[in-house]
């Protein structure tokens, strides 16, 4: 399955995650350390730098290209910064490998890298801003993204059964997955019970199925294969991008999404048959030739558990409805047939948003080389990651090696 | 002390202030007929319309209920909570002539445990806050009266 669309990727490196409160470049400076030691790439051959930016802490997050590349030493690079919300680290990728694969460059530097304020995240910025859709949503509702999130998960109880407690056993699933990865935030072997013991934020969501926001950085060496025959002698057992999605929905976007007030209209022209977070992952199979049966592992945006049962879905591991039963047969557990959020996903990292993206793929590049200590999925050859970003961005990533 | 209070919308132009039957007002493209809200002016969001103007309309006032939640903790500001903070619920109604999904506050005192995915509901006002001068309308979503109850079917007589 390879072919003239190929990237590689030569190195990974992420800073764990947490909540120190430091400057996020100093996350992203050690991500980037780490991805250059692994790919074994000198700063001063890296030809594109393509930052995924931040929105909460001022100008170097809106440029986080150029931040990076002034702090790594000014060499000439050229930079691109990327902003698609939680997005952001795979449209950074995408902006990456069309540079390669157009020739423009041979050898790019993707990073991402994010520190966050406590509590729900509010609008960005002061004043009231009638006009702004965020700004709307905070002051008119009270729509925080955890009552997204929670609308999302009572549909799935009322209209497929779902129960809290199968909430709580995705929850119990990835923080056993994350308890031995060294860039986990939250180490702990979490009981349904813990679950459902913690305090209701938006209903029937509670604390322990609510993503938690993070500082963390991540980032990747990605090149053409010529550059990494020449680098390496040879591509044999390379991790290779075989597709980045990262489609927009389509008119009407029927289903009311983050941050939106009310959906697109269905009245005139109905809704697309490929609802907006299915197309995501299928312009990405689409893209590799491939399809949800070749996969062995996901990565996906358990920004709930319950949306971590939508995912299911939504990249094709079963149909709508479905999930709950996937679950429960423990097909998504690691040792099961499709491993879901191996590295603890969300539940144990929490999300630093640029990073988060970029994350995923470094998850997968550890899992299909076999490097996934405590975690690993036994003989993966095809990972897929799958992320969704406010204001009409997502995202998903297939590697193979 | 509250009618020394002037009453004033939440937002500007997102609905009537008619105490009896208040509505939604939307967007609808004069060329295709599709809807929008919140209300704006400007293009059709339709990729296969080229009109460049919206129109107000107004929306149904019923629709079911499409999905729904409880905050039980206050948003952050911009939000304006009240002390001390009362649980309250949401609900995103589907109105079948627009075909939009609109997420709306729930009347005040009907929480999550009273809701239910396909429930009929009804556009109501409830104050969202007060300040020195002002007392802050908002739409709210509350279940509907059920149909067999409403004046007009006895009005109707044998009609079904």
């Amino acid at each position: 399955m390879n072919n003239d669309k190929d990237i590689a990727i030569l190195g990974v490196g992420m800073h764990p995650w947490g909540k120190w409160g430091r400057d996020f470049t100093e996350y992203g400076m050690v991500a980037a350390r780490a991805a250059l030691a692994d790919a074994n790439v000198q700063w001063k051959d890296v030809q594109f730098v393509a930052g995924a930016n931040t929105i909460r802490n001022g100008y170097p997050g809106f440029i986080a290209g150029a931040t990076f590349a002034q702090k790594l030493g000014w060499s000439g690079v050229r930079v691109s910064s990327s902003y698609a919300a939680c997005a952001s680290g795979a449209q950074a990728l995408d902006s990456a490998r069309a540079q390669i694969l157009a020739g423009f460059c041979d050898v790019a530097l993707v990073i991402g890298a994010d520190t966050t304020p406590k509590g729900f995240f509010a609008p960005v910025g002061g004043g009231d801003r009638k006009n702004d859709p965020d700004w709307q949503r905070f002051h008119v509702l009270g729509a925080t993204n955890p009552v997204y999130f929670a609308l999302f998960a009572r549909r799935r109880m009322d209209l497929y059964g779902a129960t809290a407690e199968d909430f709580a056993q995705v929850k119990v699933k990835n923080s056993r997955h994350g308890l031995s990865n060294p860039n986990a935030r939250f180490k702990k072997h979490n009981t349904v019970e813990d679950v459902l013991n913690s305090p209701i934020v938006s209903d029937p969501l509670r604390l322990l199925d609510i993503c938690a926001t993070s500082d963390g950085a991540a980032a990747m060496v990605v090149c053409s294969m010529d550059f990494a025959r020449k680098h390496l002698g040879s591509t044999d057992g390379l991790c290779r991008v075989k597709a980045v999605g990262t489609v927009t929905p389509r008119y009407p976007q029927s289903i009311l999404e983050l941050p939106d007030i009310a959906s697109d209209s269905t009245a005139v022209v109905p809704a697309p048959d490929r609802k907006y977070k299915d197309s995501i992952a299928w312009s990405a199979y689409e893209q590799a030739g491939i399809g949800p049966q070749d996969v062995n592992l996901a990565e996906v945006y358990d920004l709930s558990t319950a949306l971590e049962l939508d995912w299911y879905e939504h990249i094709g591991l079963c149909a709508e409805g479905e999930a709950e039963g996937l679950l429960r047969s423990g097909a998504t557990t690691i040792g099961g047939r499709i491993p879901v959020n191996p590295s603890g996903g969300l539940a144990c990292f929490g999300e630093a948003i640029p990073a988060q993206a970029i994350s995923q793929v470094c998850e997968l590049v550890w899992q299909l080389r076999g490097q996934a200590v405590g975690r690993q999925v036994e003989g993966a050859k095809v990972g897929i990651t799958a992320n969704q970003g406010l204001f009409g961005h997502g995202s998903s990533v297939i590697v193979a090696r | 002390m509250s009618e020394t209070l002037s009453r004033v919308p939440i937002i500007e132009g997102w609905f009537t202030d008619d105490i009896d039957a208040p509505t939604l007002i939307g967007s609808k493209c004069p060329a295709c007929g599709t809807y929008v809200f919140p209300p704006r002016t400007g293009d059709c969001p339709s990729p296969l319309c080229e009109s460049t103007t919206l129109e107000p309309t107004l929306l149904s006032r019923r629709g079911t209920i499409w999905s729904y939640t409880e905050n039980r903790y206050a948003p952050p500001p911009p939000y304006v909570a009240a002390d001390p903070y009362q649980p309250y619920a949401l609900a995103a109604v589907e109105l079948a002539a627009e075909g939009l999904v609109v997420l709306g506050r729930v009347a005040t005192g009907i929480l999550a445990a009273d809701l239910k995915v396909g429930m009929e509901m009804q556009l109501e006002l409830d104050v969202s806050h007060r300040d020195d001068e002002h007392e802050y309308i908002v739409y709210v979503w509350a279940p509907a009266a059920p149909a067999s109850t409403a004046p007009v079917a006895s009005a109707g007589g044998g009609r079904s």
